[in-house]
């Protein structure tokens, strides 16, 4: 089990004796964590690391789920896409039984505590049947600022009954009836995917995915959407390519979506009449062979047009890689302009980055140096942890 | 050697951000929403620009500049709201009323009202702080420095900005007790005017090192 003083040599001077002191003014005091699931997002995968460390403090922490029939899931996910702004269909019906489901899962779980953090949309509505005791604070993980009008008319009365709530941006907020926080997410520097590996096992895990390392690799990881933009990306390339001879590699998931699976057969027929195109889809647990790529690319991309705040560009920056993104979501936040990558609006601005970046090697490096520094100060769990302290500390003075 | 009472004891700090239900998405807007926002918000996006903005010193020293300058592209407006140093003022209203009077003075000088194209609107924002106490204390000069070496750089920043601009300990943490409890005037004084803006908490930590490393090596043996 990783301990909270393994921390001390990655995260920067001094930080682990905040979160020993703070920790001093919060022990013994309950932290309960509800969310929909253990798996699969990226709440589930900071708080299977944030909990322990939480608990080896002295906190009394947990982290407890909502479980329902399948109609309860569909509904959740169903009102968690039009929360984010999609267009769908929610009955009356469906959204009874989405809150009477609720109903139950409350009277299963152990609701007492000083602090209770809620995750995203499934477990939101359990706040209807809070305890006397205890604040609560709804913590939303996606952009919220663009609901489906419906949907928010539906959730907002259950917002509105948290003592607080807390966005990875002020952006992805909308008006709502008490205050809002803002805590950038984060990733682990000791886990699966962000660890130090050796030369051998990059090399190992970049054979066992046929891809050659001859050549400076332009590395793009994320799902076949169109929200991350894949085919843009080998437009990029294209531009980049009769200047420069590098190998693009796109690799992620396509969930099974129809828009995805069109998405990669197309990218497969292009990477056909292209032997510098790899293609690869992942295991939905693919940590280590995304650790590998991002350690072995000269250039990672992340040229999504629509985007929450998922963590890619931090990783890579964590593996000392520039990294161009797209101007979107949680990117701009992560990518320090022309220190430590750049932020791009088009295919024509990814290409001329890729171009300049190449055409300066030196620059490669320095920028990739500042990018760790970056995450180091301010993508890392350690700092979440601290919020996350703080804020205990705050609501519940 | 003198021996201090009472010992200095270093706080960290921790930094709670709100976001506010104020935005602007151009510059008429930035200085309607800048009169009628929280003191507690000007203090955020100027003095609060230095705690967030530790590992690299970007070019504008306040989030009003720096959003004009890379979200709007007026460049005059952006040079102008940079160069206003928050640490000359005396009170977080006419640190305010400056800002504001430029923008108004600015905006009357054009025709049109610059406006966001692509770029992000301005989110307005303010922070709690939460204290952290990094003790055991320093009682002797050197005690200070060798905690100053360890300590994070939210103890930088608390001792030196917020307790000076927020707390209304004019003369910074360092500077007040290295005069009352050292009793060394002249250290204290070299510490107060340490320019604070435009800089980066590690250059704070580093200058407070070189003229307490002075001090420990005139001092008689």
């Amino acid at each position: 089990m990783i301990r909270l003083e393994d921390y001390r040599r990655v995260a920067p001077p001094g930080v682990v004796d905040i979160v020993l002191k703070l920790a001093d003014r919060i022990r013994g005091r309950r932290f309960l964590h509800l969310s929909g699931g253990r798996f699969g997002s990226g709440p589930a995968e900071i708080l299977q690391t944030l909990v322990p460390m939480m608990s080896d403090l002295g906190i009394d922490a947990a982290w407890e789920i909502t479980g329902g029939d399948p109609g309860f899931y569909a509904t959740a996910a169903t009102l968690q896409a039009a929360l984010r702004g999609s267009e769908r269909v929610l009955t009356d019906e469906a959204l009874g039984h989405f809150v009477e489901m609720n109903r139950v899962n409350a009277k299963k779980l152990a609701l007492d505590a000083d602090l209770v953090c809620v995750h995203d949309v499934q477990p939101a509505t359990l706040i209807a049947h809070r305890p006397e005791r205890g604040r609560w604070v709804w913590n939303c993980h996606f952009d919220a600022s663009r609901p489906q009008r419906r949907a928010w008319t539906f959730f907002r009365p259950f917002v509105n009954q948290y003592d607080a709530a807390l966005f990875a941006l002020p952006s992805f907020s909308r008006r709502i009836g008490v205050p809002k926080y803002v805590i950038h997410p984060s990733i682990d520097p000791l886990s699966e995917k962000n660890r130090e590996l050796a030369p051998r096992e990059v090399s190992s895990v970049l054979r066992a995915l046929a891809i050659p390392t001859d050549k400076a690799l332009l590395v793009q990881i994320g799902a076949f959407t169109p929200a991350e933009d894949p085919l843009g990306v080998v437009n990029a390339y294209r531009m980049v390519k009769k200047h420069h001879d590098v190998r693009l590699v796109l690799a992620g998931s396509s969930a099974g979506e129809p828009d995805s699976l069109e998405i990669l057969s197309e990218l497969r027929e292009t990477a056909h009449d292209d032997p510098d195109i790899l293609v690869r889809e992942l295991p939905p647990d693919a940590s280590l062979q995304i650790n590998a790529l991002q350690r072995a690319a000269t250039i990672v991309l992340q040229k999504s047009v629509r985007e929450s705040f998922g963590l890619g560009a931090a990783e890579a920056m964590w593996k000392g890689k520039p990294v161009i993104g797209g101007f979107v979501g949680g990117l701009p936040q992560q990518i320090v302009y022309d220190v430590t990558g750049y932020v791009v609006s088009s295919v024509e601005g990814a290409a001329f980055r890729l171009r300049h970046l190449l055409n300066a090697p030196e620059l490669i490096a320095r920028m990739g140096a500042a990018g760790r520094e970056h995450v180091r100060r301010s993508f890392l769990i350690t700092r979440q942890l601290v919020d996350y302290m703080a804020l205990l500390i705050h609501l519940t003075q | 050697m003198s021996q201090a009472l009472p010992p200095f004891v270093f706080t960290g700090c921790v930094e709670l951000r709100q976001t506010l239900d104020h935005r602007a998405t151009d510059e008429r807007e930035l200085l309607e929403r800048l009169e009628e926002v929280p003191s507690g918000s000007v203090f955020y996006h100027t003095h609060g620009y230095f705690l967030r903005h530790r590992p690299i010193t970007t070019a504008y020293g306040n989030d009003f500049a720096s959003w004009v300058a890379t979200q709007v592209r007026d460049q005059v407006l952006a040079e102008r709201l940079a160069v206003v140093n928050p640490f000359e003022f005396a009170s977080l209203e006419q640190l305010r009323e400056e800002l504001a009077s430029i923008i108004h003075d600015h905006l009357l000088r054009l025709s049109a009202v610059p406006r966001l194209e692509f770029g992000e609107p301005f989110y307005f924002q303010q922070s709690h702080i939460v204290e952290v106490s990094l003790g055991p204390g320093a009682s002797t000069l050197a005690e200070f420095r060798a905690g100053l070496v360890a300590v994070d750089a939210s103890a930088i920043y608390f001792h030196m900005v917020e307790a000076r601009a927020r707390l209304g300990r004019r003369a910074g943490d360092f500077a007040e007790w290295i005069r009352t409890s050292l009793e060394m005037p002249e250290l204290a004084d070299r510490i107060e005017r340490i320019d604070t803006y435009m800089t980066s908490l590690e250059r704070v930590r580093a200058r407070v090192l070189t003229l307490v490393d002075a001090a420990l090596e005139a001092r008689p043996r």
